[in-house]
């Protein structure tokens, strides 16, 4: 599967059927901080995912002083 | 995973309240978390007239979203901060947003007030980015609500954001900054607008999924001035707790409200009187906006004055006791 990993602004493959927060765990990112969609729909962590999937990772985390 | 409303799968998972819903159920539950906040709080009545700070975050999309659909009065406030490709890109996403709902929305321009963007202010007076921005943001929030008849000035500021300032305060045991850490602070003084926090029960995790199943497009990228940050430090020990042990942030944060607060709110004690240069509440003589732009119109006069003999281009002071220019671009 695709993985955009927006805040990363990278993209990488991953293989084989995984759930989401196994996928997660392997790229070393914290599920507390990232939502998780594919194909504008949110997915929980126990989603099974498949080679032909691209998903996105997107950053929930925003800083600065408001 | 299924919702526990309904057999629909589930979108959101919220495992500090050992539950997930599917996309309609979850804004069910984000609405009722903001209107408790509102209620249980004292926030404001429909009454009230509210200016909602929006930057074109997830966030302050979000909470105008949400005020807007629980039938609040409420007028969107965006600060143009002249942080170049970020500014402008955030204020696309705002003003979007405002002209596709018809909300109604306010626009205060620093760098064209005050002759220099945030960053410029940093520059000048040595202070980090995010302290000028933060300063200028309060400072900005509250006078343009005082000049336009609102009452309560809503930000939002969600439950991660809370815990985190929180977490720093503790840190460093700054007994003044824990004793007004509150999701209401009211108003002390003439001019000084209520503000509020209406998410602070809602995680930023929970903002973020509200504005995406809503369709809110909203700035993802973060404020180039803000890496490095603290409150990211912060965020990410919390989160790491978190993951570990769910609901570590609300128990941190509500844990404070409850019973940490009652023992340090007495050390508030600061009287607030009128800025001599503008008018806005102050402890101080010249209140802390007044003194950095000041210094910064002076360093900027002063280093024209230096680079030649040529033609002064000296950047006027802010201008004092003049209400600010506001525009309504959109919506009203």
């Amino acid at each position: 599967m695709k993985v955009l990993i927006r805040h990363q602004k990278r993209e990488v493959d991953v293989r084989g059927r995984r759930r989401v927060r196994e996928v997660l765990v392997e790229l070393g990112v914290n599920p507390e901080s990232v939502l998780v969609i594919r194909e504008a729909q949110l997915l929980t962590h126990d989603t099974q995912l498949g080679d032909d999937d691209v998903i996105e990772l997107r950053p929930v985390v925003s800083g600065g002083t408001a | 995973m299924r919702c526990q409303r309904c057999t629909e799968t589930a979108a959101v998972e919220i495992r500090r309240h050992h539950t997930a819903f599917c996309n309609a159920h979850f804004i069910e539950f984000f609405d009722r978390q903001v209107q408790r906040a509102i209620d249980d709080e004292h926030m404001f009545t429909r009454d009230d007239r509210v200016l909602v700070a929006v930057s074109g975050g997830k966030d302050s999309l979000a909470l105008w979203d949400v005020l807007r659909r629980l039938a609040y009065p409420v007028t969107g406030l965006y600060i143009n901060l002249g942080i170049g490709e970020y500014s402008e890109e955030s204020y696309r996403k705002t003003a979007a947003y405002a002209e596709a709902h018809g909300a109604a929305l306010l626009v205060a321009d620093i760098p064209g007030e005050y002759g220099m963007s945030v960053e410029e202010f940093a520059r000048a007076t040595r202070r980090v980015s995010c302290s000028a921005c933060g300063l200028s943001k309060r400072y900005l929030f509250n006078r343009v609500a005082v000049e336009h008849g609102f009452t309560v000035v809503a930000t939002g500021h969600n439950l991660d954001d809370e815990a985190a300032v929180l977490f720093g305060n503790l840190l460093h045991w700054q007994v003044e900054y824990l004793a007004r850490q509150s999701p209401v602070l009211p108003s002390t003084h003439p001019r000084l607008a209520r503000k509020v926090k209406p998410l602070y029960r809602i995680a930023e995790r929970e903002a973020a999924a509200y504005a995406i199943i809503s369709g809110i497009d909203y700035i993802v990228e973060e404020c180039p001035n803000s890496i490095g940050a603290k409150s990211l430090l912060y965020k990410e020990a919390l989160n790491l707790l978190e993951q570990a042990t769910p609901g570590t942030k609300q128990g941190l944060y509500w844990g404070f409200l409850e019973r940490g607060r009652p023992l340090v709110e007495a050390q508030d004690t600061a009287v607030l009187r009128d800025c001599i240069h503008c008018g806005q509440p102050t402890t101080s003589e010249v209140c802390a906006f007044c003194r950095m732009t000041e210094r910064a119109a002076e360093r900027m006069r002063v280093r024209r004055a230096g680079a030649a003999a040529a033609v002064a281009q000296t950047s006027a002071p802010a201008e004092t006791g003049a209400p600010l220019a506001v525009v309504p671009p959109v919506g009203e």
